[in-house]
């Protein structure tokens, strides 16, 4: 399969990638690790006319201790955030959930920034950076803002990014000794989550209930209410909407989300 | 658009289209078929390639994406004719029936071992993954990764 014809740009700076961003419009596209958009644009999903990529941008690769807070540069691939013993010490939640995307080829390429951008519901780090209250560093024309990763994402697909906008880095609180639990239920290896549950310190997050990463608000609030991990995880699918596809009906999913909190709030993983 | 890049230790410098893929690149532009086209959509590994020593599937990679880069295929490995050690054990431990995921696993071995040098069992079947095999020869290609690793540490000592 073959892509539609495009431009393609190698930024050099952040500045000349939102010059391009807003030269081109919906007609531009970033590219980062490509590991979800060039199988998008091989089965002509996408076909953007000019694709910006940021991997050579200096400065947007790394990760880096900051006060409380980890700073991990939207281009930092899989692999790196997997092996760095300061996200495995100071928030080995995140370490782990990007040591299960895909397989070791895509975690060569694939990026936090590509995966948090591209928003899919069902994916590790999004829910990973729910769980953890991370926040969100968003480059535009007029500068940076912060964004909550708890107000991202908006919708299927959707983020708060406008579109001449980067994620340029993600901050993730550091907690060493805070308890954590990580689910992710698959029938395939290299596979997304049929369903997937993150939690710590009080929040829990689930992958693909629904058309957004999302916060199982009902069973924090039971959790912070003196209960038992397993009477709040009962309250686990509250208030989801979880799809109907090949791998599971709403009903299962609603089921494995109960399962899958009980054991992630018992620290399974 | 102009690419540069270095094959197999050979300097490149070829006149591309954007959009072509380095499977492609390598297949019909270098002339290097070991990289196989099996799904075409992220899966079965038989494309992967090194991408400066590490593997990747070049299904999804743009040739522009490897510019400046050192691509390494299985054509790339045997040196002064002697088979790559993973290469050999591969074929001492008749790692491969039909052949056709054999440059994939040869090369995601390749970099699986350059990352972690004794693996257990285990590790080199999670290492594995991103590879299928299609004739499901998977006991001894595992057999051939861990044979590979203790050949290497008895070469290094
Ligand atoms: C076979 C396969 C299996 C996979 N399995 C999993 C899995 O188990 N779990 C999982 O979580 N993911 C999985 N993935 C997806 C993988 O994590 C991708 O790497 C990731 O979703 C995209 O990151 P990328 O850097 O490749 O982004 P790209 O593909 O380059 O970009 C993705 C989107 O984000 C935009 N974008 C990228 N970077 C930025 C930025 N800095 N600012 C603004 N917009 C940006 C792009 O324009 C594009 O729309 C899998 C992918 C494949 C192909
Ligand atoms: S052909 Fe590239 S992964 Fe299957
Ligand atoms: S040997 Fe035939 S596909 Fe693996």
């Amino acid at each position: 399969m073959i892509p539609a014809q495009f431009d393609y740009v190698a930024a050099s700076s952040i500045a000349q990638a939102l010059e391009l961003l807003a030269e081109h419009g919906e007609d531009a596209k970033v590219l980062a690790g490509g590991h979800s958009l060039l199988p998008m644009m091989k089965l002509r999903l996408a076909a953007p006319e000019v694709l910006v990529d940021i991997t050579g941008v200096p400065g947007l690769r790394g990760i880096m201790q900051d006060g409380d807070e980890i700073v991990i540069g939207a281009t930092t691939r899989h692999a790196d955030v997997a092996s760095s013993s300061l996200i495995r010490s100071d928030a080995p939640l995140l370490g782990h959930a990007a040591s299960l995307v895909g397989d070791p080829q895509i975690r060569h390429r694939g990026t936090i920034g590509g995966s948090i951008a591209h928003a899919d519901p069902a994916a590790d780090l999004p829910m990973a950076i729910i769980a953890l209250g991370a926040r969100l560093e968003l480059t535009g024309p007029d500068g940076t803002r912060m964004v909550a990763a708890d107000d991202f994402f908006t919708g299927y697909f959707e983020t708060a990014l406008a579109e001449c906008e980067l994620l340029t880095a993600i901050r993730v609180p550091r907690r060493p000794d805070e308890p954590w639990g990580y689910q992710k239920f698959v029938r395939r290896a290299n596979d997304w989550a049929i369903v997937g549950v993150a939690a710590t310190g009080g929040r829990i997050a689930l992958a693909n209930m629904g058309p957004t990463p999302l916060r199982a608000t009902a069973a924090e609030k039971s959790l912070a209410a003196g209960n038992d991990p397993y009477q709040a995880a009962e309250l686990a699918a509250e208030g989801t909407s979880p799809a109907s596809d090949i791998h599971a009906d709403p009903d299962y999913r609603r089921h494995l989300a109960r399962v899958l909190t009980a054991r992630a709030l018992t620290g399974q993983r | 658009m102009r690419v540069e890049l270095t094959v197999n230790g050979e300097a490149r410098s070829d006149e591309v289209e954007p959009r072509l893929l380095l499977v492609h690149y390598l297949r019909e532009v270098c002339g290097l078929r070991a990289a196989n086209i099996g799904c075409d959509t992220t899966s079965c590994g038989a494309c992967t390639v090194l991408l400066d020593g590490e593997s990747v599937k070049s299904c999804t990679v743009l040739t522009a994406q490897a510019a400046g880069s050192q691509v390494t295929t299985a054509e790339g490995l045997a040196s002064n004719g002697d088979l790559h050690p993973v290469q050999a054990a591969f074929r001492a431990e008749h790692g491969l029936q039909c052949g056709f995921c054999t440059p994939g696993m040869v090369m995601a071995t390749v970099s699986l071992l350059a990352e972690n040098q004794n693996p257990t069992e285990q590790e080199v079947r999670e290492g594995l993954e991103g590879n299928l095999c299609r004739c499901t020869g998977y006991h001894n290609i595992v057999r051939a990764v861990l044979a590979a690793a203790a050949a290497n540490s008895e070469g290094t000592g």
